[in-house]
Parts: structure tokens; sequence; C-alpha cells
């Protein structure tokens, strides 16, 4: 693991704000010349700690108005699969987001509708016929906001 | 309104954020000045807002990430609201949605290890107002994050 200092921690905060900004501009903020900034971009990604980029799409704009979390648990646990599930549900262009979790649910997943009767075609089309499926539980996303966390 | 052709620009550029405006060209089999006016119009209208670098939080040392489903007391008329703004405060909190369902707030929350956790956990989190109930979701793997839509 590389230590950080403030203008890595400066960096990292514009950067993931807006990645597009380049070394030049970035430098010019920072009071570093834009070799030096480019340096430690390259550190920073070599070290994984930027892991890449990702588009900024508003979802609404793109007739996107509903995103759902769905808790599911497997049913059969032992006889199914989990790569069996995993590559199914990762499949599913309407999910976003597929995380493995310990609790009361053993996926987590992120799925994308138009409106609401769109989301249940997913559901029941998709979901619900994935191989070993069992409770599912869905919450309605009303709001969302990424924190910077201990970059903050 | 959105044609074809804005569609498989967005599509090729959630795949590939990095890609260059004559690579992108080149592949649609556009010039490029007719690439860059589309990407103007898209940013103009407000469908394409940038891109965004992501922070890998386990290469920068924090090993658990923890969801927190909240329930709060709904009698409380302020509740969502001082929940959250006090949320805010942790700084290891990385994440706040609300939702319509069972679970009201969920908070993504990271930490060092599982004694870091812990003392976030009693410390700042269970000293947050208004909650009712709480359950946690351990973090184990991350199977799909690109986050990208069906376009």
């Amino acid at each position: 693991m590389i230590d950080l200092d403030d203008i890595d921690r400066d960096l990292l905060r514009a950067l993931s704000r807006d990645a597009s900004q380049s070394a030049g501009a970035l430098g010019r903020r920072f009071g570093l010349s834009q070799p030096a900034t480019w340096r430690r971009i390259k550190r920073l990604q070599q070290a994984g700690i930027i892991a890449g980029r990702t588009l900024d799409l508003d979802a609404e704009k793109l007739g996107f108005g509903v995103t759902v979390f769905l808790g599911v648990k497997l049913a059969t646990k032992g006889r199914v699969s989990l790569d069996d599930f995993e590559r199914a549900v990762t499949a599913i262009p309407e999910v976003q987001t597929v995380e493995h979790v310990l609790g009361m649910y053993d996926y987590r997943l992120r799925v994308v509708a138009r409106d609401l009767s769109d989301f249940e075609r997913v559901l029941r089309r998709r979901v619900m016929t994935l191989p070993g499926v069992g409770d599912v539980e869905a919450n309605v996303l009303l709001s969302e906001e990424r924190r910077l966390g201990p970059l903050g | 309104m959105l044609d074809d052709l804005d569609r498989r620009i967005l599509r090729l550029m959630q795949q590939d954020p990095t890609v260059s405006v004559p690579e992108l060209a080149e592949r649609l089999s556009l010039t490029a000045s007719r690439l860059t006016r589309r990407l103007d119009k898209l940013q103009t209208s407000g469908v394409l807002r940038g891109q965004k670098a992501v922070i890998d939080w386990r290469a920068l040392g924090y090993a658990v990430e923890v969801s927190l489903r909240v329930t709060l007391d709904k009698t409380q008329t302020r509740a969502f609201d001082e929940f959250i703004e006090a949320a805010r405060d942790i700084p290891e909190v990385i994440e706040i949605q609300t939702f319509l369902g069972r679970v009201d707030v969920r908070l993504s929350v990271i930490a060092r290890d599982m004694p870091h956790y812990q003392q976030i956990y009693r410390a700042r989190i269970l000293t947050l107002p208004h909650i009712s109930d709480i359950e946690a979701l351990m973090h184990v793997a991350r199977i799909k994050s690109d986050e990208s839509l069906p376009l």
C-alpha cells in the first residue's frame, strides 16, 4: 500500500468529480508541473487506487426513471452453484451491479428500469427465473448521494 | 430526443470511457467533427454529464465494506433529515441512499479492518438519531459493478 500526501488526496478528489481534466489543468490548480502531476496520477493508477473511469450519464434523461435494489436469497444453498447464479444474473442488462453479501441476503442487485411496469417485467421474467433464486426483497431508490468518504 | 446514433455512441463510451474521439469516430464510421458535434449536443442537453474516476477503497487500505440498512422512527417528523445530516459527518460513510420499501435509508460504510469497523459502528453509527432498527450486510465481493445503462 502506498502513502498518500495532501496533493494525492486533492487529485483523487478532483478526479472522482471529473476524470476528464488534463494533468496540466490539475497541476495548475494544485501548484504542480504537468509532468509531476502526470507521474502522480500514473502512480495512483498503478497502485490500483484509481481503478478506472465511469461515464456519468443522467439516467432519467435517458428514460430510466426507476432504480430498485433487490435483496436476493438463494433457495437451495449447497445444491445451486453460485457460479451459475452469478453468470446468469450478470447477463441481465438491467442489472447494473451485483454484490455478494453476508447477512440476511446472499446477493444485492441494483436494477434500472424505465418505470414500475418495466421493472415488474424485469423482476418476473428475468430475476425470478434465475437458477436457485429464493426470497427477493425490493426497495425502490428515492435518492442517493455518493460521498468522498475518508478523502472528503 | 436521442436517436440510434446517440445510443451507439453512449454504449461504446460506457464500455470504454477512456476511448479517444478519433478512435470512437473510426469505430462508428463517422468523421471526428461530426462525432464532436454529437458529443457537444449530449453534453449541453445534460444527458452526458462527464466522467468520474473510480476509487478502489481496498487499494487505499479499507478492506471492510458493510451495507447498513436502517429503519427510522417515522413518528419523528424530521427523522430523515436529521439522520442523513448526521450520517454525512461520518467520514467512513461513502454512500447514503433513501428508499421506498422496508428499508428507509442505507449507508455504505468502509473500515480498515473489523476492529476499526466495530469502533465506527459503536461510536458513530449507533449514536445517529431516530434509528428504530438496523441490519448489516457484510460485503464479500463485487461480481458486477460497471453500472452501465441498458441503452
